[in-house]
């Protein structure tokens, strides 16, 4: 699509916004956006990328106000706008998606009656025309049986139909412009490409401008005409998506597409008897009911079987509900199986034997959230010290050292030891949660997740550490993760599943390259991915 | 920041000022709390009688401060006995959940749902009206409250990935909850026991009101308050003075308890 300066839809020039105090979180940031034309911005937290995008519609915490710049919408002076008429323009003439489908829904509202409140406000239409048009519009996002779903309750509805339902709700309007914040980050990769496809074609057909925003680079890439890259509330480039990706003309650019994971060297694991051993491993979940009323359980994991040798690095993928966390718990021994066995250097795990005792010395965990995972009322010293506390004798000072030399080696300053998690980012947590799990030097180490909750950059630093502490200690680790690009970075060999079952496995580079089962082919049609991205841009 | 210190040092003072009154009262009053004395009876507060004195001549402040020792000893134990007893129920139910779950939070709904007042009276027409015996029925009647707040607290808790952490560890059961769940039940707790105090001293009052409370010629704010009601037009300090410590003690107790919480919390800390 070609960009048009004499006639954009969206004119933002020199925006500043800054808090009550006179601190600028943006500062005076300027592009536009054509009809018709998908602009995305890209930036990691605190970049001011929703700040700027809410702002456009009035929609800035009450906090945050614009000390400069303009924003024309079709001709129209925003800022000048009375709050009537602002609220006139949202909706009608801007639509919105935003991150959360779980929570951008009324929980207690009918879907019909949710969509039709934006129709009776901004239109005239009868309720008899809304009504059509609402059955239009949801059969064009595809939910299935779109009259009975009118008459239904969110929570009847996937994460992914929500958001559909929230496209449809921001399209009835078929407004100009579609600010998507976040739009498709809570759902997993299949279903973001479905939102995704769905929303580019929808906005299309009505010629709808969009600006997106996310932290996703690579999805932006593959959907957008132009990319904005923010960075501590300024634009640090803009320019053609194609352009952007193959030839990032700032530091901050390079770092971030630097940033995005890349295929790792193929390791030689050598040949040894498995340090872990799952067979046929079962897992229910009670299905709850009263005392009358005994529903069957819900089976989690349908008989698993799977080894880990010394050494290698087995990543575990699959979509949101496949059971790859709960596998990931079962094995880690946070959850009692159904059925099966586990067993480590050959022996049962079973509570309270001989190799659970073992096995708590020599299996540990990371976890994804880095905000859940230490205890807030203890200094990271004490935290990593716990791990250190069944280990026979260990005197106060050796236990001292312990700590500091495994601070090092994450990276972290000694000091660090005698903060409090709140005191630290998100980074900084993961390391200290990562030094935690290495401490005692285990022999296997089970990673749910570990860099999902990361900014990119941050994502990069973590993963070459953990290669870096991998390859060191020799570890052998279970690295559950959504994301295929990180996946293809670490993993050695690739365990895919899907409802509960493995559907594939095999070394990386042959699960990537030469995939047999279709759903593995479809999680990696997914994921939009940096190579494939650089090739598509060069050729139009 | 600055008005949360200021609280912190209002409250102190005010508490301060009480403790050291009830203090002293332990070892020297201006006159003896319990002597009648028929020639002054309800006199007005004046330069010899501070307070004024009641309907049997007796002196207010040295009532007062006498009675301060006994109320507030009263209430701390109160508090204490229902903390202690609702967070063990509140912890064994949240941590275990499933049967003990069931069976001791029906127990303690039911309790719940039985007026705390009424629980303590029936307690002390068996047990009969004495300071322990008031502890002791008011600590059980303010528990399950407790045992809720804790138990959700800890419901969540349990879910934390540090517990989950900590289990890998090898650590016990027991350790778990000593060295991480207890410890971040504490701050939901504080704020709770601080109103605790005030309903004890209150329930106090209330059971001498109705005959229940420590037995008399021993003076509590909560009986000097209850005895205050027949002569309430004629003898108004006889009612504003007990009051007037009690509102004060509850003003102290909830400022201080605020800045207790915070500080307690390292997150609330140099923020």
């Amino acid at each position: 699509m070609q960009k048009n300066d004499t006639s954009s839809l969206l004119q933002v020039s020199g925006l500043t916004l800054a808090l009550a105090d006179g601190k600028a979180l943006v500062h005076g940031i300027s592009f536009d956006i054509a009809p018709g034309e998908m602009i995305g911005i890209v930036g990691e937290s605190g970049s001011g990328k929703t700040l700027a995008a809410r702002s456009l519609i009035g929609l800035a915490p009450p906090a945050v106000h614009r000390t400069a710049g303009s924003i024309v919408f079709d001709g129209q002076e925003v800022t000048a706008l009375s709050a009537g008429a602002l609220r006139k323009l949202r909706g009608s003439r801007i639509g919105m998606v935003f991150q959360e489908p779980m929570t951008s829904l009324n929980p207690s509202m009918a879907i019909g009656r949710q969509l039709d409140e934006g129709l009776a406000l901004h239109t005239t239409l009868s309720p008899a025309q809304r009504r059509a048009r609402i059955l239009e519009m949801l059969e064009r996002v595809r939910i299935q049986d779109p009259a009975a779903a009118l008459s239904a309750y969110p929570h009847r509805f996937s994460g992914g139909m929500r958001q559909r339902i929230m496209l449809a709700s921001a399209m009835l309007l078929r407004p100009s412009l579609l600010i998507a914040d976040e739009p498709t980050t809570a759902l997993d990769a299949v279903v973001q490409r479905e939102v995704m496809d769905l929303m580019v074609e929808l906005t299309r057909d009505h010629g709808t401008a969009v600006l997106m925003i996310s932290h996703d680079l690579p999805m932006v890439a593959r959907y957008t005409d132009r990319m904005v890259v923010m960075h501590h509330g300024r634009i640090v480039e803009s320019n053609r998506t194609a352009a952007l990706v193959s030839a990032p003309r700032e530091d901050y650019t390079r770092k971030l597409l630097a940033a995005m994971p890349t295929r790792g060297p193929v390791r030689e694991i050598p040949q040894a008897a498995p340090i872990l051993e799952v067979d046929g491993l079962v897992l229910d979940f009670p299905a709850g009911g009263g005392l009358l009323s005994k529903r069957p359980p819900k089976r989690a994991l349908k008989g698993i079987d799977l080894r880990i040798a010394p050494g290698e690095v087995v990543a575990l993928v699959g979509g949101s509900g496949s059971g790859k966390t709960t596998l990931g718990r079962a094995i880690a021994g946070l959850l009692q199986p159904s059925g099966g066995r586990i067993l480590f250097e050959g022996k049962g795990i079973a509570r309270r034997s001989e190799g659970w005792a073992r096995y708590r010395a020599q299996c540990q965990m990371v976890f994804q959230d880095p905000a859940s995972s230490l205890d807030p009322r203890m200094t990271v010293g004490a935290s990593i010290g716990e791990a250190l506390t069944g280990m026979p004798g260990l005197t106060p000072a050796a236990r001292r050292g312990r700590i500091l030399e495994v601070l090092q080696e994450v990276s972290l300053p000694a000091e660090v030891a005698s903060r409090y998690p709140h005191e630290l980012s998100g980074g900084q947590r993961q390391r200290v949660a990562i030094a935690r799990a290495v401490v005692r030097r285990p022999a296997f180490i089970v990673a749910d997740e570990p860099v999902s909750a990361l900014d990119v950059t941050v994502r990069a630093q973590i993963l070459e550490l953990f290669a870096q502490l991998q390859s060191r200690h020799g570890f052998s680790c279970l690295f559950i993760s959504h994301d295929l690009a990180v996946v293809e970075q670490i993993a050695d060999r690739v365990i895919v599943m899907r409802h509960g079952e493995i559907v594939e496995q095999g070394p990386r580079d042959e699960v990537f390259d030469r995939p047999h089962h279709d759903y593995t082919r479809e999680l990696l049609a997914a994921a939009p991915r940096m190579g494939g991205l650089v090739h598509d841009a060069m050729t139009p | 920041m600055k008005l949360r210190k200021m609280n912190a040092a209002i409250g102190g003072t005010i508490l301060g000022a009480i403790a050291l009154a009830a203090g002293i009262g332990l070892f020297w009053t201006p006159f003896d709390p319990v002597t009648l004395g028929y020639a002054k009876r309800l006199a007005a507060p004046d330069a010899v009688h501070w307070l004024g004195t009641d309907e049997f001549g007796r002196d207010v402040l040295s009532r007062l401060m006498t009675a301060a020792a006994t109320s507030a000893r009263i209430s701390v134990l109160t508090v204490a006995t229902a903390v202690l007893l609702g967070t063990l129920v509140g912890v064994l139910s949240g941590y275990l959940r499933g049967w003990t779950d069931r069976v001791l939070m029906a127990f303690n709904d039911a309790l719940l749902a039985f007026p705390g007042i009424l629980l303590a009276l029936g307690f002390l027409a068996v047990a009969g009206a004495n300071e322990y015996g008031i502890v002791v029925a008011l600590g059980i009647a303010y528990a399950p409250s407790v045992a809720r707040i804790v138990r959700g607290t800890v419901m969540s808790l349990r879910e934390m990935d540090y517990i989950a952490a900590s289990r890998l560890m090898g650590n016990s059961e027991f350790f778990i909850v000593w060295r991480h769940v207890l410890p971040n039940c504490v701050a939901p707790l504080v704020v709770l026991a601080t109103s605790m105090f005030g309903w004890a001293l209150l329930a106090e009052s209330a059971l001498s009101f109705l005959g229940l409370g420590v037995p008399p010629p021993a003076p509590t704010w909560g009986n000097m308050l209850a005895g205050s009601r027949p002569f309430i037009a004629k003898a108004v300090w006889l009612a504003i003075f007990p009051g007037a410590c009690i509102s004060l003690t509850l003003l102290g107790i909830n400022l201080l308890g605020d800045a207790l919480r915070d500080r307690l919390d390292p997150r609330m800390r140099n923020t």
